[in-house]
């Protein structure tokens, strides 16, 4: 076990610990707790919903909103797209939000945050801030165009994408963030290439940068502080930002429920899924592998990538898979090299 | 203030006055320089503590404003024909929230064809989509409908399309009188809402609503319209009681008294029809209108009672139904049911795609529903010559071409380029 | 009722013609109506515009089919539609135009309407000395108030000065106007 002491604003935690993968709280000063271990917590997103056993997206959306409403003194509105998060908080007659929330339709979130934050600035209540989130889904395919729009405008929202790769909520279809090769109801295991096609799929934070908004984040519910520290930075911002958090979903992949934050650990250190940040337009800095995987150990887990595995054409995908992965850590200077800082 | 003005313009001075709080939309032609006018208005200053958005879409300008409306503020928003369309998951949307958004309809033809003029189909196509819907006749009428309508959205939380005829009335230059701050600030108090997206109190808005619960939501909406019935003419009464004018209401009626023919129709032809009116009134005919302000609510009880004991009436729309007819006809209709000795109820379209009404041709059709009654759809101005054509061409040739190329080379004079001489 | 239709091409000015004719009106406190008829906006394009002059309410919402005044902003028109449909046997007419009346083909139009009611007015020429710019419809309005009198040129004066926020252009747009106006009286006196 590494320990370091320095002071919280250059601590690196490099805790490693077999087993869990995660590391503890208790191990970590007061105020590099996770907002989450405090029973002061706020719990914007309660008990009670009915997320699955496992569910990716409910870790991440508690804890960037619970660390909203920390950042904000408890001043923020939050914005729904329809979808999982929306489906199984308000399961008809209850509702497991203590935020003020809003669910409009599929593709408007952003909007709808858009005329939140108008109509805050106009009652003169500018500390009141609006966060608009939804699935990939209605993020990269129906909503963007309100969401590009919202980015061209610099409105005051901060946007989060929870990305569990597909359209989960109606029963796993492909949407334009499913990566290559992955098995959905709608890219079946059937044919020359099963799967999701190669060559097609949009990289929502990389068009998040190229609108050159004061801040995008990507992040993972394998790195909680650093999701939390995310959305601290976001809500320290007023203008456009955006948080695309990676979040796996144990139905829809075919994994194991108690494997979410192992699996998106792995995405990470196999570099299919690039942690980084970015302003105006430059990314200002990535979150390193510690050790890194073959994408293989990523993907086996996943039912939804077993094909890969079944064939020489299926293993021959899987070399270009990790291309993309070794492409990824080229772009994003994802591996510690000499010299580095 | 007497002006000699823009309909666009007095439009936007009047919205300007009922100080909204947000405002966002996506240019359409005809609607354009009412959204320019209240951006020039934020912009300057002239109008305070609004948010004027230039949204990307007009799915993103009532998105935009059901936001702004949900988190409290004043919201108002403008679209036309194809916007509207645009919109229409986000209409639905709204009214099924009950958010008292305000917004104009510059109403105009839906395509295809694609057609910039005016006609009915746009508000027809929303019409049941839970929102009220009130159309102008005049410039004076467009700006004083504005005021009421964030008013009467307000006090029942349901959303309002103030519809006016696009060009006719949007793009005309004629006297409005505007009214002062000090008078609509005492016609219409600061939004007060029923629900609000509020850190200090805070509510989920949107959830699922499932079989057990769906019908009571939808029943109140209409029944909050059944309110409206009354509620629309309680305001255009305390209208006129701060401003001195009517302006608004369900409906109104025309030398309608004594009158045995009775004219129903909405928006800016009203006015055509009133000098039509006159003219056969001055021969003796017992002719008489009514202008019907309110579609949604349709006022049922209202329009019966001035209808019965007619013996013609003839229902002049600018809006078709495909497949079916006449969607005011209908409407009209629905008000004479099980009545017994219910006058002859003529069903006209004119105007579709902006074909100017005229007199000589209103003055044939009235003078027609008095001596030869027909059933169905009639179909004012049709020009029956190139229909024959296009007819006959179509039979003889499968790839007979687009209908409406088609159609506009015969009128031009010259045959479809791809058809031999004509036979 | 007076009933004026205004033919020009895009970019010339017509649909501000019938609007400030209107507010002419308005400003002698009668009501008026000015609109155009639609149509894509290019410049070249042929543009018509409408407007109502009465002393009670203006309910008509139909285009003018029958015009008590025609003003022609641009003569080739002539040649493209049919200008003149439907104007009255007592009707005006009134074009831009620095050639006389027969060089234009009109003479059978002079000869339908009353003596005097047919006019051309040099409104480029005026607009070019007095504006900079080949904008005529200032000049044909003032020409318009000699020919028919239906507004007081001080009216039109007035309604120019409203249109144009910037006081230099107002100014020479009404030097235009006026200058049409006085050479209007003065042919009809001579």
């Amino acid at each position: 076990m590494d320990d370091t002491t320095a002071t919280a604003a250059t601590q690196k935690l490099r805790f490693y610990q077999k087993g869990t993968f995660t590391v503890g709280n208790r191990l970590v000063s007061e105020s590099d707790r996770s907002v989450q271990a405090s029973i002061d917590r706020s719990n914007a997103l309660t008990c009670g919903h009915r997320a699955c056993q496992g569910c990716g997206e409910a870790l991440g959306a508690r804890y960037a909103l619970d660390t909203a409403l920390r950042a904000t003194g408890g001043n923020i509105i939050a914005v729904n797209a329809t979808g999982c998060l929306e489906v199984f908080t308000t399961p008809y007659p209850e509702t497991s939000w203590q935020i003020p929330w809003i669910h409009s339709l599929f593709g408007n979130a952003a909007a709808v945050a858009t005329g939140v934050a108008a109509a805050m600035r106009a009652k003169g209540k500018p500390q009141v801030r609006a966060i608009a989130q939804g699935g990939d889904g209605g993020t990269t395919d129906i909503g963007f165009g309100c969401l590009s729009g919202m980015f061209e405008r610099n409105d005051d929202v901060l946007y989060i994408c929870y990305d569990n790769e597909a359209y989960m909520n109606t029963g796993v279809q492909r949407s334009s963030a499913t990566p290559p090769a992955a098995r959905t109801a709608t890219t079946p295991a059937e044919g020359p290439e099963p799967g999701n096609v190669f060559g097609t799929g949009k990289s929502l934070p990389r068009i998040a940068v190229a609108h050159g908004i004061p801040y995008v984040a990507t992040a993972t519910v394998a790195d909680l502080h650093d999701l939390e520290r995310k959305v601290v930075k976001a809500m320290s911002i007023h203008g456009a930002r955006y948080l695309h958090i990676h979040v796996p979903c144990p139905l829809g992949w075919g994994s194991v429920s108690q494997d979410t934050i192992r699996l998106a650990r792995l995405a990470v250190e196999c570099g299919l899924f690039p942690v980084y940040e970015a302003e105006h337009g430059f990314v200002t800095g990535s979150r390193k592998i510690r050790r890194q995987v073959p994408v293989e150990d990523y993907l086996k887990p996943q039912r939804r990538f077993a094909h890969l595995f079944a064939s020489d054409e299926g293993r021959g995908r899987l070399k270009r898979l990790q291309a993309i992965a070794d492409r990824n850590i080229d772009e994003y200077n994802l591996l510690e090299r000499e010299g580095d800082a | 203030m007497l002006k000699q003005i823009e309909g666009s313009r007095a439009m936007a001075e009047a919205i300007g006055l009922c100080r909204p709080e947000v405002i966002c939309a996506y240019p359409i032609t005809p609607q354009t320089h009412i959204v320019e006018g209240l951006g020039e208005m934020v912009k300057s200053g002239e109008l305070k503590g609004c948010e004027f958005i230039n949204v990307e879409s007009e799915f993103a300008a009532l998105s935009v404003a059901i936001g702004a409306s949900a988190a409290g503020a004043r919201a108002y928003t403008a679209t036309a024909s194809q916007g509207l369309l645009y919109m229409a998951e986000a209409v639905y949307n709204a009214s099924g929230l009950g958010l008292p958004i305000v917004m104009t309809v510059g109403n105009r033809a839906i395509g295809a064809p694609i057609n910039i003029w005016n006609d009915h189909s746009d508000a027809m196509s929303m019409a049941d989509a839970g929102w009220m819907q009130l159309f102008a006749e005049t410039n004076q009428e467009a700006a004083d409908l504005h005021i009421q309508a964030f008013k009467l959205a307000e006090e029942l939380s349901m959303p309002i399309m103030v519809c006016v005829d696009g060009f006719i009335l949007t793009h005309a230059v004629e006297r409005v009188d505007i009214p002062s701050q000090e008078a609509v600030d005492a016609y219409l108090p600061s939004y007060d809402p029923v629900q609000v997206l509020d850190p200090t109190d805070p509510i989920s808005i949107g959830a699922m609503v499932g079989p057990d619960a769906f019908t009571e939501v939808r029943f109140l909406q209409h029944y909050k319209q059944n309110l409206a019935l009354r509620l629309i003419g309680d305001l255009a009464g305390e209208f006129k009681a701060q401003f001195g004018r009517d302006s608004g209401g369900l409906l109104r009626t025309y030398r309608a008294d004594d009158a045995e023919l009775l004219v129903v129709a909405m928006g800016s032809v009203n006015g055509t029809i009133k000098d039509v009116i006159d003219e056969m009134r001055a021969d003796g005919i017992r002719i008489g209108l009514v202008t019907l302000v309110s579609f949604r609510p349709f006022p049922i009880e209202q329009l019966r009672k001035v209808l019965v004991g007619r013996k013609n009436v003839v229902v002049v729309e600018k809006s078709l139904a495909v497949g079916m007819g006449g969607q005011l006809a209908l409407h009209v209709g629905l008000a004479l049911r099980n009545v017994a000795g219910a006058p002859q109820v003529h069903s006209c379209v004119a105007g579709l795609g902006g074909r100017p009404i005229t007199r000589p041709s209103l003055h044939k059709l009235f003078r027609r529903a008095l001596v030869q009654p027909w059933e169905g759809t009639h179909f004012l101005d049709l020009n029956e010559e190139i229909i024959a054509k296009e007819l006959h061409h179509v039979r003889k040739v499968r790839r007979s071409g687009p209908t409406a190329e088609n159609i506009l080379r015969r009128l031009s004079g010259s045959e479809p380029a791809h058809l031999p001489a004509a036979e | 009722m007076f009933q004026v239709r205004f033919h020009g091409r895009g970019g010339q000015g017509v649909v501000t013609a019938s609007e400030v004719l209107s507010v002419a009106a308005f400003l002698e406190n009668r009501h008026a109506q000015a609109f155009p008829s639609f149509g894509s906006e290019r410049k070249g394009a042929p543009v018509v515009a409408f407007c109502r002059i009465d002393d009670k309410e203006i309910r008509l919402r139909e285009p003018i089919m029958e015009p008590d005044a025609l003003i022609v902003q641009d003569p080739t028109l002539f040649k493209a539609i049919d200008v003149c449909q439907g104007l009255k046997r007592t009707g005006y007419l009134l074009v831009n135009s620095n050639r006389p009346l027969h060089e234009l083909h009109l003479d059978k139009i002079v000869k339908e309407l009353p003596a005097g009611h047919v006019l051309t007015v040099p409104a480029t020429d005026f607009a070019m000395k007095y504006i900079g710019r080949p904008l005529p419809n200032a000049a044909l309005l003032g020409a318009f108030a000699a020919l028919t009198g239906v507004v007081q040129l001080k009216s039109v004066v007035a309604a120019i000065h409203d249109a144009f926020p910037a006081e230099k252009i107002a100014l020479a747009n009404i030097a235009a106007a006026t200058a049409a106006y006085d050479a209007v009286n003065a042919q009809a006196a001579a």
